[in-house]
């Protein structure tokens, strides 16, 4: 409780996106907001209508119940409810919770005069959904090419996806994004054991400063990023992540058919030695 | 504001080389399994409109003559495989072969033609034991060639030697590391151009003895396979990964043709296609063992690979990158003689029974 009076001083009315003073409030911990409602709304119409439709497939095992899209023959159109109209309806719900809920964030930000770093990063994960169920979609022609919403469903959807380009290692944006995805966890592993290493003494030892961080570093690799830049570069390392993920997907089919490895015949094919 | 505008500059170029790289065309889809399991073909729509004419199927030389007349072997001397067939129907056949393998050289290709009936051409053994694997392949191997069938243009294309063939590669100085890649590591349309072994004919496709086509096993530790079991390493499920490469870009599919990658190995989660390259794999080691294999004294030494054995077929000498090789338009029907009704005796042993992995629950 603590905490939250303390909070309170920064709980300032105003800064919202649309609504003026519409749910302007907080509940206990919670800033509502408009977009909070939204989010409430179809993040909980959503979450029913998954319900409703994975009764409807025959099994409650929760790693095999799977919301499929339509079949291809459906395109850009409307399917029947029980023939992937479900996974659309699903999908839009999805789409405005995660976009409402970007927005929030956008608002809380506003209230607090900070900068909106965290609604952006939260944009590329809603980015890399976008690219699976609408982008990639959209520019194939059919619905059909969404992932479904299932445990196991959507893991043997990436699997068969992948094995259409035969090897999808061999995607130059998939090799960027696992670039990016273990650089992201070394830096973060690095950044919190450094950290821990000097506000975090034995007992009886005195707290570290950052000067002791950095020194550390140049007596290491010759160079420290700083206190500042490490969160610099841990953002961009994991939002690089992301969207190469995103990328890697939407050129598997939009812009590249075949075997993924065959696309690097361009390298054999250099004038320089071919 | 300088480095700025180079920044641009480069990052245009670059992007501009990147899709320069790509295919930007509209593209069209196939769905091959159930919807949402991500089983699908995409491919340029232009591309899939085109055909390449060495895809088109020639028309017959003539008219096919009627049934009836003198048998062949009682019009010519020393006819082994077509004997039967009627005298036009015999000469018809042979118009359409020369057509479809030596349409420059003609008959003088495979005859001598002073005494037609001379073996002493190489080529003409050869043909006589092709003409037996044809028959044998239309009336031995329906489960893969259906009744499509084949004739020999289905391999030739107009050619003496199909020219898509293999031969077991030249071995590497096995004295010196440098320039030995160890058959792996080389971009090659045999295996898709990944790093995968290339040595996966000779592994999977020579004759009827070669490796099981298997991924590794499913047991974690070498103490526990039992002694039936599949005992594929890691490593070894390379080579019939590289072997599947080859597959998906002679049938100019993808893997989910006929898998769902689900489970590579179960048949109840594969499509009814994997039954036909099931029977393709064994049609083709019927082929290279005990037709091509049995003419490796035969062929001339400039007929052979570099290590001394003729020259054999995979997928891609009959399919050419389509599912159906010409396009599934069935080509014996109009050359009986190539498709005999009644049992051969010239031919070899039908297809041996199924071994145990054979599918069990078709989907």
């Amino acid at each position: 409780m603590a905490l939250l009076s303390f909070e309170r001083k920064y709980r300032v009315r105003g800064g919202t996106l649309i609504g003026g003073d519409l749910f302007d409030f907080w509940v206990g911990p919670f800033y509502v907001g408009f977009f909070g409602v939204i989010t409430a709304i179809f993040a909980s119409l959503g979450t029913a209508l998954i319900f409703y439709c994975a009764s409807q497939g025959g099994t409650w095992n929760p790693w095999l119940i799977s919301i499929a899209p339509p079949d291809l023959k459906y395109g850009l159109g409307l399917a029947p409810l029980r023939e992937g109209g479900f996974w659309q309806v699903i999908t839009v719900c999805a789409i405005v919770s995660f976009t409402s809920w970007a927005l929030r964030e956008v608002e809380i930000c506003r209230k607090l005069g900070m900068g909106y770093h965290v609604p952006i990063a939260f944009g590329f994960a809603i980015f890399a959904y976008v690219s699976l169920v609408v982008i990639r979609p959209v520019l194939l022609g059919a619905w059909h090419f969404g992932f479904p919403y299932g445990i196991f469903s959507h893991l043997d959807w990436v699997s068969n996806t992948g094995y259409q380009y035969l090897h999808f290692h061999y995607n130059p944006a998939h090799m960027l994004a696992v670039s990016f995805f273990f650089t992201t966890t070394l830096a973060l592993a690095l950044h919190g054991a450094l950290v821990l290493s000097a506000v975090n003494p034995k007992e009886g030892e005195t707290v570290k400063t950052p000067e002791y961080e950095d020194t550390f570093f140049r007596d290491l690799i010759g160079y420290s990023i700083g206190t500042l830049g490490i969160h610099r570069l841990g953002l961009l390392l994991a939002l690089n992540a992301g969207f190469w993920s995103a990328i890697c997907i939407i050129i598997s089919g939009p812009l590249w058919t075949k075997g993924w490895p065959e696309w690097w015949n361009w390298w054999l094919n250099l004038p320089i030695w071919s | 504001m300088k480095p700025n505008l180079m920044l641009r500059l480069g990052a245009v170029l670059i992007g501009a080389a990147l899709l320069s790289a790509c295919q930007v065309g509209t593209k069209s889809a196939k769905q091959y399994g159930y919807r949402g399991t991500g089983m699908d073909q995409i491919t340029l729509a232009a591309a899939s409109k085109k055909i390449d004419p060495i895809n088109v199927v020639p028309p017959p030389p003539y008219d096919p003559p009627k049934p009836g007349g003198r048998p062949a072997k009682e019009a010519y001397q020393n006819v082994q495989v077509l004997g039967d067939i009627s005298e036009d129907e015999f000469s018809y056949t042979m118009a359409a072969i020369t057509q479809w393998i030596a349409p420059e050289q003609g008959c003088n290709y495979c005859h001598n033609p002073a005494n037609m009936a001379s073996d002493e051409l190489y080529t003409k053994k050869v043909a006589r034991r092709m003409l037996q694997m044809t028959r044998k392949i239309n009336t031995g191997w329906t489960n893969h060639v259906h009744q499509t069938g084949v004739t020999c243009y289905t391999c030739h294309r107009g050619q003496a030697v199909p020219t898509e063939n293999w031969a077991l590669p030249a071995k590497g100085n096995p004295d010196s590391i440098l320039g030995n890649l160890h058959g792996q590591n080389k971009p090659m349309i045999a295996t898709a151009y990944s790093s995968l072994p290339n040595t996966a004919f000779a592994k999977y496709l020579l004759d009827s003895n070669s490796s099981p086509i298997r991924v590794q096993t499913t047991y974690s530790h070498p103490s526990q396979y039992p002694a039936t079991k599949n005992k594929v390493t890691t490593m070894g499920a390379e080579g019939t990964y590289s072997l599947m490469m080859h597959t998906s870009t002679a049938l100019g599919v993808n893997c989910t043709f006929c898998h769902n990658a689900g489970s590579f190995q179960a048949w109840n989660m594969s499509t009814p296609k994997r039954v036909n390259a099931w029977y393709g794999y064994r049609m083709v080691r019927d082929i290279n063992g005990e037709y091509i294999g049995s003419l490796a004294s035969v062929f001339p030494k400039h007929r052979l690979g570099p290590q001394g054995d003729p020259l054999k077929v995979n997928c891609t000498t009959c399919h050419r990158g389509i599912n159906k090789p010409l396009g599934g338009v069935s080509m014996v029907k109009d050359y009986p003689a190539l498709r005999p009704t009644a049992p051969m005796v010239t031919a070899a042993a039908a297809p041996a029974a199924a071994p145990a992995a054979a599918p069990t629950k078709m989907p």
